[in-house]
């Protein structure tokens, strides 16, 4: 019961912020929305039962990537300013995309989800099972992405400085 | 643990966040206001993998695992295409997507 | 004998050496060297002619051809190829020996004639080029090579009517010549194509042998009462006819005349013009035993031809014009004797006359279109009234004219006579209607060639010249006129039927001596007319031309046949058919091509827009390209 209660808070949350984000004029008040609507995820996460993502999801998501929104949103232009009305023009195709695109995706759900889903027995990973997971270098563990993504991570890095120095 | 909560509960709220993302991705002015619809719909796709690891495979962590790597990903990416912004700010001084429209015919 | 392909290539190689080299010879050297080429060319024609009639060419009593040379150029289908060769039989290797005397002699003339000319050496290499081409074209072994050289000679003549490029009037005279020549032409071709068409071959010794596939095998293809064989034979002599400045074709040989003299000694008098009489006479088996009614049709060409340029030559007073319309006149005494000529030894008498006439007319005419160049340089002008009583300061030019003109009227011993007669003979035996033309044309030409000689030499006695006209004596302008001279004086006495004859077996003619005085009298009688009328100045050919003015006009006028092509051209063909067909041509095939082009263009103007530049268009048709193709595979 609770967890039902729970959910629909979160899910009305996530809804309703992730509308108010693509609809503010305000650049500001529009990344603020996408952090509440992070977090709102992490709560998700953690109802699934995964604390690992849950942590990663606040720490890299909400804590690194909105910051740096914040930062460039900040450098780029006056936060008070209301950006303009969006003209009929542009916001029809987009919206009318958006809403066949919703249509295909939800009959598809309705058609095909079985609804025997499993409500059953579930064990959440542990961070040891986690730890040798991503370490372990037997069939299904991911030491190649692991450090494969470092390398990304290092490259993006270097990318990042060389775009945006000052010359 | 059990739980009572249906798979399609979130199968819906993660296609309504990535078809709002989808709108305000078509239909902002802001360059960054779109990375932000773009960090949404990412967000949904994630929710979707760990929802089916969850629901159908619970006895593998594959789901997780590749949520742990996009979110690492999207990380990187997010980096990388602020810098750009920050490059087209400093020549442009402007950050709406209406002024880089050179490539055309 | 396969040394005689030099005969052919030597002037070739001349031509390019001349022609390339240009003005980085100095002109003297020029004519130096095209003159040697020449000589050896004149040399090596002798040495075949008496290799050939002395020696190899005779087989059991029969004149047999040679093919010296003979390669297969072109395979056109399984049966039918365009060999390149050289073929000596009689008429070929007397054409050799006429072509090179008469080419290096005037080679030698041209030394002095067109001293200081700018374009001295292109001249020379012409020269050659011309020789090449005609050389090949009387040793050609099919009807194709003919063609080859044939179009080649019109090229050469073509260049050098217009070899004073400058004049408005010479390159008007050459585009003439050559597009009347190669209307002409296009006859000749169909002429061609049907005949090989139908009988497989081009080549001459299969074509004209008596048991061949065309002549000894039936012919049952007929077109509009015709055989094809006659069709085919028809065509080709309109082409020789065009060449040979026939009725109707004969419009653009007076007008060449503005090339420079000796051209037209070369190639409208002697050697070019001839050439479709040769082409008449190497089908001449053919055209007997093929085609025997088409023969009929080239005699009656020929005497109305001859009839009709003699009496235009009465009237003119540009000296040159009155040599080319004798030209005219001759040639056509040429064609009409192989039109009457029978087959076989003696019977073939026209044929040999015809073959005669060619040989002796190339020498006096080559001299007396020298002389009137010799004339022309002392005086610098072409027209009668500008000269007279000019054997005073002229008179090795005065006495070689004055023999060209006895043998060109026919009197003995010079060598005019004996051909002439010959013709006289031939026509007076076939066809009667013809013999009386052409007899009263021999006294046409008497008359209207000493009016031309009296008119130069001896009328206004008492002329005066702003400068005085001078010979020089003996060099490079005169020793031709006597050689050529020399041998108008000795070839009338050549036994011609035991050489040449129509099918090999040489006869001997004797004299037929009603037609022999009947027809000196004839030219006796003109040449005392001329006299009277021009011997001294006087009014007698004032009051003739008074009493027969409408005839002296068309005469004067040409029988205004120039005027007549010209209408047809311009009105007909210009103005109905071209001028429809340019706009056809402009307006709609031109007009579809752009009419493709802007739409192209409009097409793309609409489309670019697509290209807009902005991200999120680009998103919006990717997003929309996904979810058809996602609609697609779910639904279907």
């Amino acid at each position: 019961m609770g967890e039902q209660i729970i959910f629909s808070v979160l899910a009305i949350l996530i809804v309703a912020f992730s509308i108010l984000s693509v609809v503010s004029r305000r650049i500001l008040r529009a990344a603020t929305y996408l952090l509440f609507v992070l977090i709102a995820t992490a709560g998700l996460y953690l109802m699934m039962g995964y604390q690992f993502l849950a942590a990663v999801q606040i720490s890299v998501y909400a804590g690194g990537i909105m910051v740096l929104y914040i930062f460039s949103i900040l450098l780029t232009s006056h936060a008070g300013d209301k950006a303009e009305k969006v003209s009929w023009k542009r916001h029809l195709p987009a919206a009318s995309a958006a809403t066949v695109g919703l249509a295909l995706c939800a009959h598809i759900i309705y058609y095909n989800v079985k609804r025997v889903a499993a409500l059953d027995l579930f064990n959440a990973p542990t961070m040891q099972q986690i730890g040798t997971g991503l370490m372990g270098t037997s069939k299904y563990q991911y030491v190649l992405p692991f450090e494969a993504i470092s390398i990304l991570l290092l490259a993006c890095i270097v990318g990042a400085i060389m775009i945006a120095r000052k010359r | 643990m059990t739980t009572n909560i249906p798979l399609e509960a979130y199968l819906v709220i993660s296609t309504l966040m990535f078809f709002i993302g989808v709108y305000g991705f078509l239909a902002r002015r802001n360059m960054l206001t779109i990375l932000m619809s773009l960090e949404l719909m990412l967000n949904a796709a994630d929710i979707n993998f760990a929802a089916f690891n969850r629901y159908l495979y619970p006895g593998q962590q594959d789901g997780m695992f590749f949520t742990l790597f996009a979110i690492g990903i999207a990380a990187a990416e997010t980096a990388v295409a602020i810098a750009i912004i920050i490059n087209i700010y400093r020549n442009l001084k402007d950050i709406s997507v209406d002024e880089v429209n050179k490539m055309k015919f | 004998m396969s040394y005689t392909v030099l005969i052919v290539v030597l002037p070739f190689l001349m031509f390019l050496f001349l022609g390339l080299m240009d003005s980085k010879l100095k002109p003297k050297v020029a004519g130096i060297l095209g003159t040697l080429g020449l000589s050896t060319v004149a040399i090596l024609s002798y040495i075949t002619a008496f290799k050939y009639f002395f020696q190899v060419g005779k087989v059991g009593e029969v004149w047999q051809p040679i093919t010296a040379l003979n390669f297969n150029w072109l395979q056109v289908t399984e049966k039918l190829h365009i060999d390149l060769g050289v073929l000596l039989d009689p008429i070929s290797v007397m054409m050799l020996v006429v072509i090179s005397t008469v080419s290096l002699m005037v080679h030698i003339y041209s030394l002095g004639y067109m001293h200081g000319e700018k374009g001295f050496q292109r001249y020379y290499a012409l020269l050659s080029l011309f020789t090449f081409s005609m050389l090949g074209l009387v040793v050609a072994t099919n009807i194709f090579q003919m063609y080859i050289f044939w179009e080649l000679v019109g090229v050469s003549s073509y260049s050098l009517i217009g070899f004073y490029y400058t004049k408005p009037s010479a390159v008007a005279a050459s585009k003439k010549a050559f597009i009347v020549t190669r209307f002409a032409d296009m006859f000749f071709l169909i002429g061609i194509l049907v005949l090989s068409y139908y009988t497989g071959t081009f080549s001459f010794a299969e074509l004209c042998n008596p048991t061949g596939p065309v002549l000894g095998t039936a012919f049952g293809d007929t077109f509009m009462g015709w055989s094809v064989v006659s069709w085919a034979m028809m065509l080709i002599f309109m082409g020789g006819a065009g060449k040979s400045a026939m009725l109707p074709f004969h419009i653009w040989l007076p007008d060449a005349m503005e090339g420079p003299t000796p051209v037209s000694a070369l190639i409208h008098a002697a050697t070019m013009v001839v050439a479709g009489v040769f082409l008449v006479a190497r089908f001449f088996p053919v055209y007997y035993f093929g085609a025997p009614e088409v023969l009929t049709i080239i005699s009656y060409i020929g005497a109305v031809t001859a009839l009709f340029a003699a009496v235009i030559a009465c009237t003119q007073t540009d000296i040159k014009r009155v040599l080319a319309f004798s030209t005219i006149s001759q040639i056509a005494f040429m064609i009409t004797a192989l039109g009457v000529s029978n087959y076989g030894g003696e019977h073939g008498l026209g044929y040999m006359a015809s073959m005669f006439h060619l040989f002796t007319h190339a020498f006096f005419k080559a001299l007396l279109f020298l002389g009137a160049g010799a004339v022309i340089h002392a005086v610098h002008s072409n027209e009668m009234k500008d000269m007279g009583g000019l054997r005073k300061f002229l008179p090795i030019t005065n006495i070689t004219f004055l023999i060209a003109c006895l043998s060109i009227a026919g009197i003995p011993p010079f060598s005019g006579f004996f051909s002439k007669d010959e013709i006289m003979v031939a026509a007076f035996e076939k066809d009667k209607i013809i013999f009386g033309i052409l007899y009263f044309t021999a006294g046409l030409t008497a008359f209207y060639m000493f009016r031309l000689y009296y008119r130069i030499f001896w009328g206004d006695s008492k002329k005066q010249y702003h400068h005085t006209p001078h010979e020089g004596g003996l060099n490079n302008m005169t020793i031709p006129l006597i050689f050529l001279a020399l041998l108008t004086c000795v070839t009338g006495f050549i036994p011609f039927g035991k050489f040449v004859s129509s099918n090999g077996e040489p006869f001997v003619t004797s004299i037929n001596w009603l037609v022999a005085s009947l027809s000196v009298g004839v030219g006796v009688v003109g040449i005392i007319v001329a006299t009277v009328m021009y011997l001294k100045k006087n009014t007698k050919p004032d009051t003739m031309e008074a009493a027969l003015k409408p005839l002296y006009t068309a005469s004067y006028n040409k029988f205004w046949f120039d005027e007549a092509w010209l209408f047809a051209t311009k009105q007909i063909v210009f103005a109905r058919i071209s001028k429809p067909l340019a706009w056809f041509d402009r307006h709609i095939i031109d007009g579809f091509m752009n009419a493709l082009a802007s739409v192209t263009n409009w097409t793309s103007r609409k489309i670019k827009v697509v290209q807009s530049g902005e991200i999120q268009d680009y998103a919006l048709a990717f997003f929309v390209g996904a979810l058809v193709i996602a609609a697609l595979v779910i639904f279907l």
